[in-house]
């Protein structure tokens, strides 16, 4: 049916529209679940499963075909490609939550402490003064209801500087892990994998224990205006993003336990360790303009 | 400026569109003759820019006309395959873009000048009104003189009538010749004050504010409406100026004063106020304020606004009544009235509430009560 | 090569029964299933667009709540933009992009079908976010407009937050076709099609995507930001906690106002491969107008706050915007001047395409120089929200972007179906649809520049008499595409054959392969890519 000097043309797939009515389920689940509506929860749950259950058959079944040979040099570039622009599309998502930030930072929040061509606004906010981290807010009264301010803000020395140095060693760790692959030293690979998995895991839970921290200690929550806003904001998507790679190394070491990869074709080894890198230095970012600064 | 606007009326004119000419500046389908310095001057750049724009499609036209009548096949015309090889063809990309540009130029050096008389960051002024946007009235504030007002939509008035939904039961009356500042904020959404002959727009912002200025060169009566989606009165809330001589504005404001200070001793007297002093006072009260959600028959709008005829709220403990109105319910258009509404003001409208449209409760409440409750 | 012709026929016929578009893969299949959706939304956001009109027929409020009125508004602009425009020019890309540069199909086909199949899990999120304020404790109707300012948005009820999802999954849907359709046109090109002699409607195409790519996850990034404040107590949006409402219109512009030229740069493609054809001439200034796409990409994604001059930004800003949204005629005259100058000694006939070509580029200069006359500060400030802008963007979008699509269906309609559709029906539309047009919106400048604020639901009698015109205009010019549905079913079903290539000036000027493929072209076209000289 195909040749390898064919680009692979699948006959046919039931996986976009098993995934096009998971999504739905899950986010009108969603929708209804935020406004407390009774059994949305259950919505939730069935588009999960749904989502779960098309990921795993939709990867296998392509995972099955790469090891087919079904795919020639050029659908493996198509691939590459499509990685590619949607890293890049990651990219502008986090640009976006960042570009939030220096905008209510460095712009706004001086309107509302008096500075600026906008300063007088600070007639409807007596008293207050702009500051970073922002910890007492122009009103404790909200529009949906109230604020609570924190208490203190996040450190940057102590967990978040030892995470950033845990995030980077496991970009050096999935990169050893590559030179194994193409090396074809199969130790290398799985050991470098699976240091890169045993790091993000850490990460992962530090993260969690640090939220913790926040929530009970220093009363730095979501609703503890702009500065828990923006910390949740960002350090939440990244901490999804975290997860999701490290369920698709998961996925790789299954895959490099079993034997699969060669040292010339890996493109899903490539993809993983692409989207791994882009996940650390959104952590850099983050560090930096979060944490530090 | 006036010279480069000049030379292209003339051009237009010359094309046969007498675009700014005297009939279509006053048209009535053109912007609304300024009255006031910047407004005149940001209409002058409307006709310049108009005038361009005019300039622009009748070439485009033209060009396109003759191409089309000329180079036809049914015409026996054949065509040119080298024309893209020609020196025009091999030099558009960079004529064109020169072109253009010349002419971008000439629009923004036009622009210029108005900018930076609106873009002015120490204006002079003699007074300042601060302009606050709530869904779905304006209120206004001399903040010189203290005085507040409070504008709603004039009811009355049918699409038949020449002002409908251009009209107030409260102008703003301003002096003639004065230097203003209008200061805009809003206590909900956007709202944008925009009253085109004597005032350009900006958006009133929640927590918030900005800044316009005007300087009204001729008494009369300015309209205007609300020009930012507020929601579902956005259609419901007129401006209207009245310009007044500088003497005629300064007895008001001594009046006006004089009847604020009258209303705020009523309010904070010991007085022991009866129901139906308080139900008429309240009747007039809530069918300026409350009205545009809660409606006069006190219904509401189904599913957007609740009704207050034997509502829980309005026929139960009277504490939770004086509660809702005083702060508002957070995240939803009911506003907290506190700092719009005095304590004999809620007084009287939660007695009204409580008694009309048959919540026969039988409850008078008092403005100490309300006191007690802030 | 190697591949035995008969077994290849025996295998790669289209699939029967629904399965086939359920689960297709194939670029035509999915391209066709973009197209009818595109169409059937037209009606849909067009239905709502008549409500509009019949509502602002005379003063007075007519029919419903002004919630419902405003809701309306919302959904005919998410409509039009996201399921009319956007999957009718993606449905373009679908069908022509691998044939013209000779591919055997889309270079992630599963992917592709993913794309689609999102559209109608959004709509229906759409229609339920329209549905649920009529059921008990469904809270407020969406009376935002499309551009979902926040606070309005964060009173609003339910309702707002499936528009939020309806716009995720939205974004996500066109992600992933932008991805595919730029993968395939940079990495399935037949040997020797270069990128310069690619038909254009593939060049445009590649900048469409790639403009796709950066603005749709700010898009959905700013939404989010809005679902968060509206039920996790956060404050980016509330100046009591330190945030801004402005700051979420400076995400949605970042994303709408590249989105414009994400809607118009499909249609300038199509032009660009019609025009030529009827003028029987190359393209004038083919690398000057690709090099035109690239500067307007570039200028686009940086002139986003002309929409907010209103929202007492500083100076500084205020006047970079405005200069940047200005230098935007200079790449977009060009590539008018392109067309102007191809049609300029040819030997032009006028054909249904060819006719909307030409109409188009005239309305749509029209459009461009009320957009100027936007983009100059103390004008704007008094054009602002006002129905002045309303008539703007309609004279951009729908010669813009609408009768682009339209143009390019008469275009490829014999291409498709093989069969030629009928001219003279053709000809007629083509009158109805562009005078009518003209009736609908020509008069909202005015009754704009006199002073009729946008979205609202009830006006001041003295807009009245142009109100009555221009909604007279709207009943004629929907009413018009009843005509445009008649006529390509009527084609689909049968009549003149059409040939491989219909048009005797196709493919003057750059090889697109389509034309050397029969018509209808084969369920696959090039298993073996096809060389190029
Ligand atoms: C296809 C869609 C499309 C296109 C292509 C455009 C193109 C342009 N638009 Fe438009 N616009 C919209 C769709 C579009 N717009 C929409 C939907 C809105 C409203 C959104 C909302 O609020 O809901 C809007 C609103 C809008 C505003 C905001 C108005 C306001 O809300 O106050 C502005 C302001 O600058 C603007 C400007 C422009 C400019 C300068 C161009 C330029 O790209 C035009 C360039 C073209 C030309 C200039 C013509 C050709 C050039 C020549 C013939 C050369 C010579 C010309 C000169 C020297 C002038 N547009
Ligand atoms: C590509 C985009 C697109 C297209 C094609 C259209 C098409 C039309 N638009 Fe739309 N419009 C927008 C994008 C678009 N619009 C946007 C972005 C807004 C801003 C929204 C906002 O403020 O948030 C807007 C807002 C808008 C308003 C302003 C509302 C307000 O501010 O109060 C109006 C009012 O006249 C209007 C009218 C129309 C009309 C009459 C058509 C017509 O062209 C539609 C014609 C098509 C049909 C009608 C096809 C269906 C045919 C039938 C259903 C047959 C039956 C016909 C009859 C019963 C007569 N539109
Ligand atoms: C801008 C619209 C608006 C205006 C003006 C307004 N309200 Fe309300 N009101 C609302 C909305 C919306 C609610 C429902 C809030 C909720 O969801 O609980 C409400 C609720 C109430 C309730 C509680 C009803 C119940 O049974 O839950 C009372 C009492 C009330 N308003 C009184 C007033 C009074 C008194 C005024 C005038 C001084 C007023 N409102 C003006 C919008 C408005
Ligand atoms: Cu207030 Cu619109
Ligand atoms: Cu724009």
């Amino acid at each position: 049916m195909t040749t390898h000097d064919q680009y692979y043309v699948p006959e046919g797939s039931k996986w976009p529209i098993i995934a096009s009515s998971g999504v739905l389920t899950l986010l009108a689940g969603i929708a209804l679940a935020i406004n407390g509506i009774n059994g949305a929860v259950a919505m939730i749950i069935v588009g999960l499963v749904i989502m779960a259950i098309l990921f795993f058959g939709w990867f296998s079944e392509v995972i099955h075909e790469s090891r087919e040979g079904y795919y020639n040099e050029q659908v493996d570039s198509s691939f590459r490609q499509g990685m590619m622009w949607f890293i890049g599309s990651e990219v502008f998502f986090f640009a976006c939550f960042f570009g939030s930030y220096y905008y209510l930072r460095e712009i706004t929040l001086p309107y509302l402490g008096g500075e600026g061509h906008l300063g007088k606004t600070n007639m409807l906010w007596e008293g207050f003064k702009s500051t970073w981290p922002l910890l007492d807010l122009p009103a404790t009264e909200g529009i949906r209801g109230h604020y609570i301010e924190a208490k203190e803000a996040m450190g940057a020395w102590g967990i978040p500087a030892l995470n950033t140095a845990i995030l980077l060693s496991s970009g050096g760790t999935l990169t050893w892990a590559h030179w194994g692959l193409k090396n074809n030293n199969r130790k290398q690979l799985k050991i470098g994998l699976a240091l890169t998995i045993i790091l993000g895991v850490t990460f992962f839970l530090l993260q969690v224990k640090e939220y913790g921290h926040a929530y009970t200690e220093l009363h730095l929550t979501l609703q503890s205006g702009l500065y828990g806003s923006i910390f949740y904001l960002l350090t939440g998507f990244h901490g999804f993003h975290v997860v999701v790679g490290a369920i698709m190394l998961m996925a790789i070491f299954g895959r490099a336990l079993k034997g699969h990869f060669s040292p010339h074709n890996h493109f899903a080894f490539e993809a993983v360790a692409w989207y791994w890198h882009f996940v650390d230095v959104v952590w850099l970012g983050l560090f930096i303009f979060v944490y530090w600064l | 400026m006036k010279s480069i606007k000049n030379k292209i009326a003339g051009l237009a004119g010359m094309a046969g569109l007498l675009l700014s000419s005297e009939v279509i500046a006053k048209s009535k389908y053109n912007l609304p003759e300024p009255a006031d310095p910047i407004v005149q001057q940001i209409f002058d750049v409307h006709m310049v820019t108009s005038a361009i724009a005019t300039i622009i499609m009748i070439i485009v036209t033209l060009i396109i006309v003759y191409s089309l009548i000329v180079h036809r096949k049914d015409k026996g015309y054949v065509a040119d395959q080298n024309f893209h090889k020609s020196w025009f063809g091999r030099w558009a990309w960079l004529l064109v873009p020169l072109i253009v540009l010349g002419i971008d130029f000439s629009i923004a050096k036009t622009a210029h000048k108005t900018m930076e008389t609106i873009y002015d960051e120490h204006p002079e002024s003699d007074m300042t009104v601060k302009i606050i946007g709530s869904q779905w009235k304006w209120s206004y504030e001399y903040m010189d003189s203290g005085i507040k007002l409070t504008s709603n939509l004039n009811r009355d008035l049918t699409p038949k009538d020449e002002f409908y939904l251009r009209d107030v039961d409260q102008p703003l009356i301003l002096p003639v010749n004065t230097k203003i500042r209008l200061l805009h904020t809003t206590t909900d959404v956007l709202h944008n004050w925009w009253v085109p002959q004597i005032a350009y727009k900006v958006d009133a912002i929640p927590g918030y504010i900005t800044e316009t200025r005007t300087e009204i060169l001729k008494e009369g009566t300015y309209r205007g409406q609300c020009a930012e989606n507020c929601g579902t009165g956005h259609a419901f809330m007129p401006i209207v100026v009245k310009a007044v001589s500088k003497d005629e504005f300064a007895k008001w404001q001594e009046e006006q004063v004089a009847a604020a200070a009258a209303a705020a001793a009523e309010a904070s007297s010991d007085k022991e106020w009866t129901m139906e002093e308080l139900f008429a006072k309240g009747k007039e009260h809530y069918n300026k304020t409350c009205v545009a959600c809660h409606q006069a028959n006190g219904e509401g709008v189904p599913g957007v606004f609740p009704a207050l005829k034997g509502s829980a709220k309005a026929t139960g403990d009277v504490k939770v009544h004086i509660q809702t109105v005083l702060n508002g319910v957070s995240g939803t258009a009911m506003a907290a009235w506190k700092d719009q509404l005095n304590d004999l003001e809620i007084a009287a409208i939660i007695t009204y509430e409580r008694n009309a449209w048959g919540n026969n409760t039988g409850d008078v409440v008092q403005p100490k009560q309300v006191a007690a409750e802030r | 090569m190697s591949t035995d012709i008969a077994h290849e026929e025996h295998h790669h016929g289209p699939p029967k029964g629904i399965g086939r578009w359920l689960f297709s893969t194939n670029h035509k299949d999915i391209g066709t299933m973009y197209l009818v959706f595109a169409l059937t939304m037209l009606f849909v956001g067009g239905a709502s667009a008549m409500y509009i009109r019949a509502e602002l027929f005379m003063p007075g409020v007519q029919f419903m709540e002004p919630d419902f009125y405003n809701n309306m508004v919302t959904n005919h602009a998410l409509i039009m933009v996201f399921a009319v425009v956007m999957p009718a020019a993606a449905g373009l890309a679908n069908w022509m992009i691998p044939m013209m540069i000779g591919a055997p199909d889309m270079a992630l086909p599963r992917l592709n079908n993913l794309s689609f199949w999102l559209l109608p899990a959004a709509a229906v999120m759409l229609i339920l976010s329209t549905v649920v304020p009529f059921l008990p404790g469904g809270g407020s109707a969406i009376n935002t407009g499309w551009t979902l300012y926040p606070p309005l948005s964060i009173q609003t009820g339910m309702a707002m937050d499936f528009a939020i999802f309806t716009v995720h999954i939205l974004g996500v849907s066109s992600i992933l076709a932008s991805i595919n359709i730029v993968v395939t046109i940079l990495n399935m090109r037949a040997p020797g099609m270069t990128l310069f002699k690619m038909p254009m409607f593939c060049w445009a195409w590649l900048f469409t995507g790639l403009l796709l790519i950066i603005i749709a996850p700010v898009l959905a990034g700013g939404v989010t930001m809005l679902l968060f404040d509206r039920h996790f107590g956060t404050s980016f949006f509330d100046a009591a906690g330190g945030g801004d409402p402005v700051l979420f219109q400076h995400l949605f512009w970042f994303f709408g106002h590249p989105e414009v030229y994400v809607l118009l740069l499909p249609s300038i493609g199509v032009l660009a491969m019609i025009i030529p054809t009827f003028a029987r001439k190359p393209l004038f200034g083919y690398n000057s107008l690709v090099g035109g796409m690239a500067i307007l990409f570039t200028l686009g994604l940086v002139a986003w706050a002309h929409h907010q001059y209103t929202v007492g930004m500083a100076a500084g800003p205020t006047t970079w915007f405005m200069i940047i949204t200005i230098l935007i005629s200079i790449p977009v005259g060009l590539m008018l001047l392109n067309f102007m100058m191809t049609m300029w000694r040819g030997a032009m006939t006028f054909e249904t395409p060819m006719l909307f070509a030409v109409a188009i580029v005239l309305m749509f200069s029209f459009a461009g120089v009320t957009g100027i006359m936007l983009a100059v500060v103390p004008a704007d400030l008094e054009y602002h929200d006002s129905m002045f802008v309303v008539a703007h963007f309609h004279y951009a979008l729908i010669p813009g972007a609408l009768m682009g699509l339209l143009a390019a269906a008469f275009y490829w309609l014999p291409k498709w179906t093989g069969n030629m559709y009928d001219e003279r029906l053709g000809k007629i539309f083509f009158w109805w649809n562009v005078i009518s047009f003209n009736i609908t919106f020509f008069p909202q400048h005015f009754y704009g520049l006199a002073g009729m604020p946008r979205r609202i639901v009830d006006y001041n009698p003295a807009f009245a008499d142009l109100n009555m015109i221009s909604s007279l205009g709207a009943f004629a010019y929907g009413l018009s595409h009843l005509l445009f549905l008649y006529i390509v079913i009527k084609t689909v079903r049968g009549g003149v054959k059409a040939g491989n290539k219909p048009w005797e000036g196709a493919q003057i000027g750059t090889p697109g392969l389509e034309w050397d493929l029969s018509s209808p072209p084969p369920f696959h076209s090039f298993t073996t890519p096809p060389v190029v000289k």
